[in-house]
């Protein structure tokens, strides 16, 4: 079984909601779209209180390199456009929509029926993506043309799509490898094209025997695109290890997969490839595991951006009275909410639920020095010397032990029996690195 | 015990020279040429190696005094004016007098004043609170509690009152170095002169959301009504952002801004007890210290009063 | 609705935490514990409950009364710093000498450290060493005070087959000779029991069973305890096969005495071993070969504890310059 050598964690798989099926999750009153969906500077907004618009239509135009085009993911009019609290609690720039009707782009294929032809050049795939707005929908919402578009000089070998679905609780690329494993191939395959790229891997956790089976169903179709069941074991879905794990190959410290002749994509980016080039449909829409022990109701939605993730939690019934915490993402990389009232983005992958007891911190107490952390880093760093480093504000050494090379996975805090908080003071130490190291002249 | 003796002391005596030689000679071959009087600066400095002047330590301090040739831009906020003085003394050149400083906390956001909205179970550092999320009470500019300013602070001018979650600054300590001010996140620490007998008026928030979201959030935040503004007779108050800002340098300590404002946002320090004359009955001031017991118990009793 | 956490990632944690190490560290040791009770009866139990208690007892005064600090006894390492003590001492060692060794484990090696996590030396052993050199002669009486089960015992002469062969070997015999006049020593009486020595050494199968707990429970590596008994096998076989009068055979080698209670127990002690798995070699590499030496050069009979202490210096050392292989290699004029 194929995995990464260094490191990695096992926690608890708590995949509760795997056998429930995609269900659509109906249009809401008012949508909030921020204009922050991607990893870049947020979108500039181009339309005004007043506008009417529809399902699929450019509301947002990109301001910075990587930033990203964004769709309305409802029809109706334009309330607002100020700044609305995100799931930090931080204002960010939101188009407010009132929701008339459901009415779409007329341009947008909704038939159900599976476009296997791939009629576009490569120039054009990448145009469409860009147009549609698609976004890594592996976490970083890093946009997708981008990546497409290896640097002069750099040549991708292999595109490899993640399936991996490492962290606990998550099963939405689980339903969607399921579910519309064909459109997934088809998706790896446009992509394949776009990157001219001759090998394709497909890596999926040995814990969803379905899905490789489902997969490796359509593999006469797709001869060109393997898949390979890797090992159970967070965090092979993590980019550098899932290139490890299907190629053998390691990412330079502070380098690109593309220095390992790799592009990774995940299996819901590819899926929404295939929606926009063979479908003309541009991301608006993902699938959100709605789970948690504490809840009653598990699902998997198919869920419009804009979604306040407190009308998304009434809809399944109440929140259950021992939730304590309410994670955007998985429980080990995700972002805990803070604020409900805030809207679900285009990238969201999960609302999870999690008790007290499941979450709370233990009080911190001395490092014992057990280098349980070192064993856990896939990275291969020492997070008790960085986080001794940071409290003293040592930056020197932090980068000569490479901070920079820490991909904030959170192994070592889950891992570490004194409960100090790890992770907590190495991605501040890590930010304030990276800054020193941006600040000095490049030669 | 002649033949264990004498060559011991030959072989070792031989072994001192030769390595006295050699040490001389590593001394000669690296001696680095220095302007003595960078000596002469360092030993007036305090020797604190805050680095609140902005250099790497006194040394560094006084290595950059001397190669400047002027003192204009150089202050060493914790020896004051009497140490400058001293400097400009030992190198022959002109320094000016500057008014002496103090860390002012602009946020009043105790426990009774703010409600929290939720409950931080990350690590105790503002830095790593400030980048995770807008903070655990509804005001998001306001004092985050987790004591950066009171780690950084290298004077022991600094410490969190375990009652009202805020830090609170020992004026006698305070050196006015700048460390606080750098270490907070949020830019709630200010240095401000020290004022005539360390009288002060200043406003204790730094909320910028609109008056209604502010007030919400927090019972004692600047609503940016510019009350204070109008009322002003010097014009040392602006109000930007939803929030005043006093500069001291204009303000003469009048204290009518603190009478008028509605939320009790502007705080006037160390007065001594008011004997209004137009008035029957003295008026109870708030206490003199940076943290009295809770402002809106106190100055409610004053306002009837000032009617 | 209840006020929601909020906490930078991760959201979960492993059940793992020190409390449940350092337990499964005493329910590691607790086969040899049984062991010894069987072989020295209520002495074992006396000596264990006085470690136990005294060390608790130390720490506890200590953090409340002199240091003013949070009281930490509830993360049971005190309490497996008393046993591993008492482990580590004669049977017919008396109360008030394991106090005393107490009070310099967790109140010399430990606490003026700065308590758990920051101590350089590991405490029990400080505390042993401290003993035999205070102690010398107590230390050594391995007689067997009382038994519940006389006739188990019938095979503790009184001495270790260590300090036997030494003696010997002082007095001119050949290794065959001392063995010859001693048919006690076989490596059947070290696996299963019969052998004296300390308390926690007395059977060499209680050990390792502890040892395949600790390895079950993911508790330690075995990288040390590997290295250091491969190094005493070979270091010792080396000098066996140029002299088999002069030096004793590698198996005899790692079965007496405390090669294995100190490497399973001592020598992975986490605060004082390093924490990279090269470092962690070149550690038990250090502590096998000088055990070997001290055993046939030095004065003491047995030096398990001695390379174990001096080991323990070059701990920062080793964790400072070996690093952790890292993820991926530095590209040259990086960007």
């Amino acid at each position: 079984m194929k995995t990464f050598k260094i490191g990695g964690v096992h926690p608890h798989d708590s995949k509760i909601s795997k056998d429930c099926a995609i269900e659509d999750f109906p249009v809401l009153e008012k949508a909030y779209l921020s204009m922050a969906q991607h990893l870049g500077a947020p979108a500039e907004p181009i339309v005004q209180k007043g506008d009417k618009v529809k399902v699929g239509q450019l509301i947002a135009k990109p301001t910075g390199f990587v930033s990203a085009n964004i769709h309305s993911s409802v029809s109706g009019t334009v309330a607002a456009v100020e700044p609305y609290a995100d799931l930090a609690g931080n204002p960010v720039m939101h188009v407010i929509i009132d929701v008339e009707g459901d009415e779409w782009e007329e341009s947008i294929d909704r038939t159900p029926d599976v476009v296997r032809d791939i009629t576009l050049s490569k120039e054009e795939i990448i145009k469409r993506i860009q147009d549609c707005g698609i976004v890594g929908l592996g976490g970083a919402s890093f946009p997708t043309h981008i990546k497409l578009t290896p640097p002069p000089g750099k040549v991708a070998e292999y595109l490899l799509i993640n399936g991996a679905e490492c962290e606990p609780f998550l099963t939405s690329d689980y339903r969607l490898m399921i579910e519309q494993p064909e459109q997934v191939l088809i998706g790896a395959k446009i992509m394949m094209k776009a990157l001219d790229v001759k090998k394709c891997r497909f890596g999926v956790e040995e814990n969803k025997p379905e899905a490789i089976a489902k997969l490796k169903s359509f593999s006469a179709q797709y001869p060109e695109i393997e898949i390979v069941p890797l090992k159970k074991k967070y965090p092979q879905g993590g980019e550098k290890q899932l290139i490890e794990a299907l190629t053998g190959r390691r990412v330079p410290s502070m380098g690109l997969p593309i220095d390992a002749g790799a592009v990774v994509q995940n299996c819901g980016t590819a899926l929404a490839v295939y929606e926009a080039v063979q479908k003309n449909k541009p991301l608006f829409e993902g699938i959100v595991t709605v789970t948690g022990n504490c809840s009653e109701q598990q699902r998997n939605f198919r869920l419009r951006a804009g979604t306040p993730i407190i009308n998304l939690l009434d809809a399944i019934g109440r929140i259950p009275a021992d939730a304590a915490k309410i994670i955007s993402g998985g429980p080990m990389m995700g972002k805990a909410v803070s604020n409900l009232l805030a809207a679900t983005v285009k990238s969201s992958s999960a609302i999870l639920m999690l008790t007290e007891e499941e979450t709370k911190r233990k009080p911190e107490s001395n490092c014992i020095r057990c280098g349980k952390c070192i064993d856990a880093c896939p990275m291969g760093l020492e997070p008790y010397l960085l986080v001794r480093y940071s409290r003293a504000n040592m930056y020197d050494e932090l980068e000569e032990n490479k901070i920079y090379d820490c991909i904030e996975c959170g192994c070592c805090l889950f891992s570490c029996p004194a409960y100090i908080p790890l992770l907590d003071h190495i991605r501040a130490s890590k930010a304030e690195v990276m800054k020193i190291m941006r600040s000095r002249p490049k030669k | 015990m002649g033949t264990i003796i004498i060559p011991t002391v030959v072989s070792l005596s031989i072994l001192g020279l030769v390595l006295a030689v050699v040490l001389y000679l590593v001394a000669q071959k690296f001696k680095v040429e220095e302007d003595p009087r960078i000596d002469e600066v360092e030993a007036q400095m305090p020797g604190a190696n805050c680095g609140g002047c902005g250099f790497a330590g006194c040394r560094a301090f006084a290595e950059n005094c001397v190669k400047a040739g002027s003192l204009e831009g150089f202050f060493c906020p914790v020896g004051g004016n009497a140490v400058m003085q001293k400097v400009a003394d030992a190198l022959g050149l002109q320094v000016e007098e500057k008014e002496p400083m103090v860390a002012v906390v602009r946020c009043h956001g105790t426990c009774d004043n703010r409600e929290t909205t939720n409950v931080y179970d990350g690590c105790s550092s503002c830095k790593v609170k400030a980048n995770l999320y807008s903070g655990d009470t509804g005001c998001k500019y306001g004092c985050l509690g987790c004591g950066d300013c009171v780690q950084a602070c290298k004077f022991g001018a600094l410490s969190m009152n375990p009652k009202t979650g805020l830090p609170e600054v020992d004026e006698t300590k305070c050196t006015a170095c700048g460390a606080c001010v750098k270490a907070c996140p949020k830019g709630i620490i200010e240095l401000r002169n020290k004022g005539k007998k360390s009288m002060r008026v200043f406003v204790k928030c730094v909320n910028k959301d609109k008056g209604a979201v502010a007030r919400k959030a927090c019972k004692v935040a600047c609503i940016g009504c510019g009350k204070c503004k109008t009322v002003c007779p010097f014009d040392a108050i602006t109000v930007e952002n939803n929030v005043a800002y006093i500069d001291f340098t204009k303000c003469r300590l009048c204290r009518k801004c603190a009478e008028a404002c509605p939320t009790k946002a502007i705080w006037d320090v160390n007065f001594p007890v008011r004997v209004p004359k137009a008035e029957p009955k003295p008026a109870p001031a708030p206490a003199a210290a940076p943290a009295p017991a809770p402002a809106p118990e106190v100055k409610p009793v004053e306002t009837p009063k000032n009617e | 609705m209840r006020k929601l956490i909020v906490s930078p990632s991760p959201h979960i944690h492993s059940v793992e935490n020190t409390q449940r190490i350092m337990r499964d560290v005493i329910i590691a040791l607790c086969p040899s514990l049984l062991v010894s009770i069987y072989f020295f009866g209520f002495s074992a139990i006396k000596l264990a409950l006085v470690g136990v208690a005294s060390c608790v007892a130390v720490e506890y005064v200590i953090q409340k009364y002199i240091l003013k600090t949070k009281v930490t006894i509830n993360d049971y390492s005190a309490a497996l710093t008393g046993l591993l003590l008492a482990l580590n001492l004669p049977p017919s060692s008396p109360g008030w000498m394991i106090l005393i060794g107490s009070i310099v484990a967790i109140g010399v090696a430990k606490m003026t450290f700065g308590g758990l996590g920051q101590n350089v030396f590991n405490p029990a052993l400080v505390g042993r060493v401290f003993l035999l050199v205070s102690f010398p002669v107590l230390m050594t009486d391995w007689s067997v005070p009382e038994s519940w089960f006389r006739e188990g015992v019938d095979a503790t002469t009184g001495a270790t087959p260590l300090a036997l062969i030494k003696e010997g070997l002082a007095n001119g015999l050949t290794i065959e000779q001392i063995m010859a006049s001693n048919p006690d020593i076989s490596y059947v009486h070290m696996l299963f029991t019969k052998i004296g020595g300390s308390v926690g050494e007395v059977s060499a199968l209680a050990l390792i069973l502890g040892f395949v707990y600790l390895l079950v429970r993911r508790v330690i590596k075995p990288t040390i305890p590997v290295t250091i008994i491969c190094t005493i096998f070979v270091v010792s076989g080396i000098f066996w096969l140029v002299n088999p009068d002069q030096f004793t055979d590698p198996i005899f080698n790692i079965l007496t005495g405390g090669v294995l209670l100190g490497s399973i127990f001592m020598a992975t002690d986490y605060v004082t071993s390093p924490m990279s798995t090269t470092g962690q070699i070149i550690f038990g590499f250090g502590i096998g070969l000088l055990t070997v030496l001290i055993r046939y050069f030095g004065a003491y009979p047995e030096g398990v504890s001695f390379a174990i202490l001096i080991m323990n210096m070059a701990v920062p050392l080793l964790n400072k310059y070996c690093k952790p292989a890292r993820f991926g290699k530095e590209v040259k004029n990086g960007k």
